[in-house]
């Protein structure tokens, strides 16, 4: 099974989203790393760009896929790895660190109660993943 | 409801290997085992194998089989030795291509042709549909007992060289011997399809794991790994090769294609002749040419090819190059805006992200011409 933090809430499509007092620091799962394999580009928004729980903010492509990218939570982004567009790699090598997308501050507290906790997201993955 | 997926010799040596196993063409085959790009750079500064048992091969034997194949393919069948490979084309009357191939000349009488593995039904039917199919040029489809590994990289040739009965280093490129490889009969091929030197080694289809597992466990010392799908499919792309169903089906001609080398008129009638004949004499309207992104993008098959907002072609193959570390692409586009250089923009997600036709092959091929 994969690694999937406890401290961390979780989307049905694979995003990590950790609190960091009033923000929200948002990446991909190990498990949706190891899914999409290699990862050779990733396309994340603008600082300031407004985004919405649940819909694209990004694209990540690995050699042979094109995936979307789901917010967690809407808000503003007020911060984006900007180190990914050349090291795209570093997603499949620290899911939840280095590797990272966006930081958002949130319109309203509501959306975090709608993910999932770790132990949901691991209930998830025991399903396959779907 | 589906049909069940096909599966090679190697299927339970894939799985217990970690592969990541996926529906290609009708086959459940290995896309990647440690990774795309690590597989890709293992083939290019090592060696690796790959399991494409899943193709298709024919055999035509008889005192017509030269004529029946001249007639079939477009290439001159004539100009192919005992021992020798030939690449070559089947086409529709119109000049579109039923598929690629290579021809083995067995013996003067005998030749084996390995076809695409999601075309073997429809080349079976179109082979067997066009010739007189009687004693003179008896068609045996072998596909179902042959097994086939191709072993390639720099290390290749020190590989297949320990293992062989044989000198391999005196096999030429387009070139093929039969002897034993880790004690396993087998056709030895010098050829491939990723740019790299190396060999195709087919076996009956019941000793085709052991080859696998001779190899694999003779090349420990070189680097030896095996190589998924994915992989394949980025080696092929830096070289430019077509890949049937993605550069080349039944509604490219072979000209457009670049596959003019192998398009021989002058041996005589073939199907497609007469029409590639009169698309040459006029002009191809399109070209495959390869383009590389000037602007942060992965330009994928059917993706838009713009040139100055207006529409002049689409991606047919594209990816991330692991070897020239870049995104790079094979698109037909109007013949005129097929010059090297050319400044065009791929429409990604709605966006046009800059592009430029360059040089092909991306990555400089290493396969032994000597």
């Amino acid at each position: 099974m994969s690694n999937i933090p406890k401290d961390l809430k979780y989307t049905r499509e694979h995003e990590w989203a950790k609190a960091e007092g009033d923000r929200v620091r948002v990446g991909i799962t190990a498990y949706a790393q190891e899914q999409l394999g290699d990862v050779v580009f990733v396309e994340l928004p603008k600082v300031g760009t407004k985004v919405t729980a649940k819909k694209p903010f990004g694209v990540v492509e690995s050699v042979k896929a094109v995936s979307d990218l789901f917010a967690p939570v809407s808000g503003e982004v007020v911060e984006v790895n900007g180190e990914l567009p050349n090291k795209p790699e570093t997603v499949n090598q620290d899911p939840y660190g280095k590797g990272w997308m966006i930081v958002v501050k949130p319109s309203s507290k509501a959306d975090w109660d709608q993910l999932l906790t770790a132990q949901q997201y691991e209930e998830l993955l025991k399903q396959g993943g779907h | 409801m589906d049909t069940p997926l096909k599966r090679t010799p190697l299927y339970e040596a894939h799985v217990k290997a970690g592969a990541r196993m996926v529906p290609f063409g009708g086959w459940e085959m290995p896309v990647q085992y440690a990774g795309i790009v690590e597989e890709h750079r293992a083939v290019r500064g090592a060696v690796g194998l790959f399991d494409v048992s899943h193709m298709g091969e024919f055999e035509v034997a008889g005192p017509h089989a030269r004529v029946v194949l001249q007639s079939l393919t477009t290439n001159d069948v004539a100009a192919l030795a005992v021992g020798q490979v030939q690449y070559s084309v089947l086409c529709y009357p119109n000049g579109t291509i039923v598929d690629d191939l290579t021809v083995y000349r067995l013996a003067d009488d005998r030749f084996m042709l390995t076809v695409n593995a999601a075309n073997i039904d429809k080349d079976w039917a179109h082979v067997t549909q066009h010739t007189e199919h009687g004693k003179d040029a008896r068609w045996t489809n072998v596909s179902a007992d042959t097994g086939l590994i191709a072993v390639q990289g720099p290390r290749a040739e020190a590989l297949v060289g320990r293992l062989a009965d044989q000198d391999v280093t005196k096999i030429g490129y387009y070139r093929f011997a039969r002897g034993r490889v880790g004690g396993v009969p087998a056709l030895v091929s010098r050829t491939g399809y990723t740019g790299e030197d190396g060999f195709e080694l087919y076996a009956k289809a019941a000793d085709t794991a052991r080859l696998w597992a001779a190899l694999l466990g003779a090349g420990h010392g070189d680097g030896v790994q095996p190589i998924g799908l994915g992989a394949r499919d980025t080696l092929r792309l830096e070289m430019k090769y077509a890949l049937y169903g993605n550069d080349i089906d039944d509604t490219t001609n072979a000209l457009e294609a670049g596959l003019g080398w192998v398009v021989k008129p002058a041996k005589g009638a073939f199907i497609g002749g007469e029409a590639l004949e009169k698309i040459r004499a006029e002009g191809v309207r399109r070209k495959l040419v390869g383009i590389e992104m000037v602007d942060k993008a992965v330009a994928r098959h059917g993706y838009p090819v713009l040139k100055d907002g207006r529409r002049v072609g689409v991606v047919t193959s594209g990816s991330y190059g692991p070897s020239v570390d870049k995104y790079i692409a094979m698109a037909y586009v109007e013949a005129p805006l097929a010059g090297v250089g050319t400044e065009l923009a791929v429409e990604v997600r709605g966006a046009a992200k800059a592009a430029r036709v360059v040089k092909t092959p991306f990555h400089p091929s290493r396969v032994k011409k000597a």
